[in-house]
């Protein structure tokens, strides 16, 4: 029981934080807070990833010095990939949200939700400059 | 010299690439360069689809090494029947939609945009097509990410603000799923050392019982049933479809959902063997389950819609539930229904989102209503639709009946009689939802109602232009044609379900 919390305690804090990542996704109401939610989930599996590459007593994978025991190098490498493609997405999104904010006039899920509802379907507006007039927006 | 033939593979993602940069560029001398550069690349691209088929039927596998590293060790690019198949659907669909772009682009975004939404279609086409291609692992995840942050641009530039909520809520569910699948891959890693596609099917056979398989498997099957709307997780798909601009509606609904499919089919046939699908998880049956409460409630849903774009959402929804009930199955048939229904449904949902952005492009409404005695005002548009709702329906000599036949086939031949009647009964309910439409377009008088007013004034046929109408008729055109010709898909997917289900 011991071994299976302390042994293997890497897996236990990256399991630890993406449940923390993921509610927040789910549960937060706040657009900035989910996607902040979504950085702590991606986070996670990264370190996730690092952890599997470790060796005991490995050092750094370089040839010239004949690296008899390293660390697997390959994991560091996926994960530099990875985390090009989570900061992209958070850019998006950041991106995202100035413009729901712009629209709405606010980054509450619950009341963007309820303004969306209350407007009926009117008659779109077919034009080639700003698609959005709306009055809430806070000049 | 370097042999370009030899290069297709990869060439045919470099110039969808290389364009995306080259796009925004030359929109800046001239905005409508972006669009010729468009339609130019995603011509040769299909022209590349089809010189790779042909040289796929003559020598079998193509497997391309990129940078000439030796796989497992290097990335790998495959064609067999599977995906040489996949990929002249995504291509065809996307010279066709690019083709049809320009004035309704014109219309629905704002002129400053234009540019760059060129450039960002390329970078999804780019992304979908090197899903479809790569033979890798690792190189897959980072496909599905391109395609998927396209999409959510895409979505995002939609006229109304709630394009922007349903990007949003898209972009969170979307990263989900791509997540699970970075964690599946990590588990696949962590026990085999290897990313490659074709290794791991030697490596992992003796692992199969294996817990770390078994999560690596479930986080898969999850993450992909979200990015291809499987039913209990299709919640960001009728929003994303509804409020995105026409034409991107049209390429995602006949693209994006299909090639999840086809990494679904991927990993579960060729990653994993079919012994693993039937002997070590149930996940058939829970495939089967869900895909056949996704035909009904897909279709029920639909029912009850207003607005035609969110109509036809959730009608997708019910025929990726054929495509899952067809794989699912696990027989020979079937599988090749599965696979007909792919490209068949690209076709009939590519033009009936067609002629709905035709609709719009004209009158501005989206809502059911606003089709009424369109049937005068636009009679080549309306004929291209009622082809494509009969063949969604599954009448005799069109595409859709040809799959539900090889489906329901299918399900006899596995024994299990009573998928039978659930494809009936949603052609049924599709033949409801259909033909109240077809009702109001041919037998009901026009709109008069204030805000299609204007447009009911014009007495003559108006229809759309045609720059929109050639594409939207060509593919209406190959709803009959392949449905009379069934022979010539039906070859490619026999072929490639016996790949999927005998080995490679």
């Amino acid at each position: 029981m011991i071994e299976l919390i302390i042994g293997k305690y890497t897996y236990w804090i990256s399991i630890t934080l993406m449940m923390i990542g993921f509610y927040a996704m789910i549960a937060k109401g706040n657009l900035i807070k989910k996607i902040i939610g979504m950085n702590i989930f991606q986070t996670a599996v990264f370190l996730f990833y690092i952890s599997t590459a470790m060796v005991k007593d490995g050092t750094a994978p370089i040839l010239w010095q004949k690296a008899n025991l390293y660390v697997n190098p390959l994991p560091h490498v996926l994960i530099l990939t990875a985390i090009v493609v989570s900061v992209s997405v958070t850019a998006v999104a950041l991106a995202l949200i100035i413009r729901i904010y712009k629209a709405y006039g606010t980054i509450e899920e619950e009341q963007i939700l309820k303004m969306a509802n209350e407007t009926p379907n009117p008659k779109l507006v077919v034009n080639k400059g700003e698609p959005f007039q709306t009055p809430n927006t806070a000049k | 010299m370097i042999n370009i033939t030899e290069h297709l593979p990869v060439l045919i993602i470099v110039i969808s690439l290389m364009s995306a940069a080259i796009i925004p560029i030359a929109g800046r001398f001239n905005r409508h360069y972006s669009w010729y550069i468009t339609v130019a690349v995603t011509f040769v691209s299909f022209l590349i689809s089809i010189s790779l088929l042909n040289r796929v039927l003559n020598t079998g596998k193509i497997s391309y090494w990129l940078g000439g590293w030796q796989p497992p060790w290097g990335i790998e690019y495959v064609l067999d029947y599977l995906n040489i198949f996949i990929l002249l659907i995504v291509s065809f669909i996307a010279f066709i939609v690019s083709l049809y772009a320009r004035h309704s682009i014109e219309k629905e975004i704002a002129e400053h945009k234009i540019s760059t939404f060129y450039s960002v279609y390329m970078l999804f086409i780019a992304g979908l097509m090197g899903m479809t291609l790569t033979g890798d692992l690792f190189n897959l995840y980072v496909f599905i990410e391109i395609s998927s942050l396209a999409a959510y641009t895409l979505i995002a530039v939609g006229r109304k603000r709630n394009a922007l909520m349903a990007s949003y809520n898209y972009l969170i569910l979307g990263t989900i799923a791509a997540t699970f699948i970075l964690l599946g891959i990590g588990y696949l890693y962590m026990v085999t050392g290897t990313l490659n596609m074709a290794d791991l099917r030697e490596l992992l056979p003796p692992l199969y019982e294996s817990k770390v398989v078994l999560t690596a498997f479930a986080f898969f099957t999850v993450g992909l049933s979200l990015k291809l709307a499987l039913f209990p997780l299709h919640i960001w798909l009728p929003n994303a479809y509804t409020h995105a601009p026409s034409v991107v509606s049209a390429i995602m609904a006949a693209t994006s959902t299909k090639v999840g499919a086809y990494v679904l089919l991927r990993i579960m046939f060729t990653v994993f063997k079919v012994e693993f699908d039937l002997e070590v998880v149930p996940v058939t049956k829970i495939l089967l389950v869900l895909s056949s409460v996704a035909i009904i409630a897909g279709s029920v849903l639909a029912i009850a819609q207003t607005n035609i774009k969110r109509m036809l959402a959730y009608s997708s929804v019910g025929q990726i539930g054929y495509i899952v009930l067809g794989a699912a199955l696990i027989n020979q048939t079937a599988m090749t229904g599965s696979l007909i229904h792919i490209l068949n449904h690209a076709i009939m949902k590519g033009t009936l989102f067609l002629v709905i952005g035709a609709v719009v492009y004209k009158t501005g409404i989206e809502d059911i209503s606003g089709l009424r005695g369109m049937g005068k005002k636009m009679p080549y548009s309306m004929a291209a639709f009622t082809i494509a709702a009969l063949s969604m329906i599954g009448i005799p000599l069109t595409v859709g009946f040809v799959s539900k036949w090889y489906i329901a086939m299918g399900a006899l031949n596995a024994g299990m009689w009573y998928f039978v009647p659930i494809i009936l009964l949603s052609s049924l309910l599709t033949a409801v939802y259909f033909w109240r439409i077809i009702e109001s377009i041919y037998f009901e008088d026009a709109n008069t109602e204030p805000q299609n007013a204007e447009y009911s004034q014009i007495r003559n046929p108006d229809d759309a232009p045609l720059g929109m109408l050639i594409p939207t008729l060509i593919l209406a055109g190959l709803c009959l044609f392949f449905g009379v010709a069934a022979f010539l898909p039906v070859s490619i997917a026999e072929k490639a379900a016996s790949m999927l289900l005998g080995g490679m």
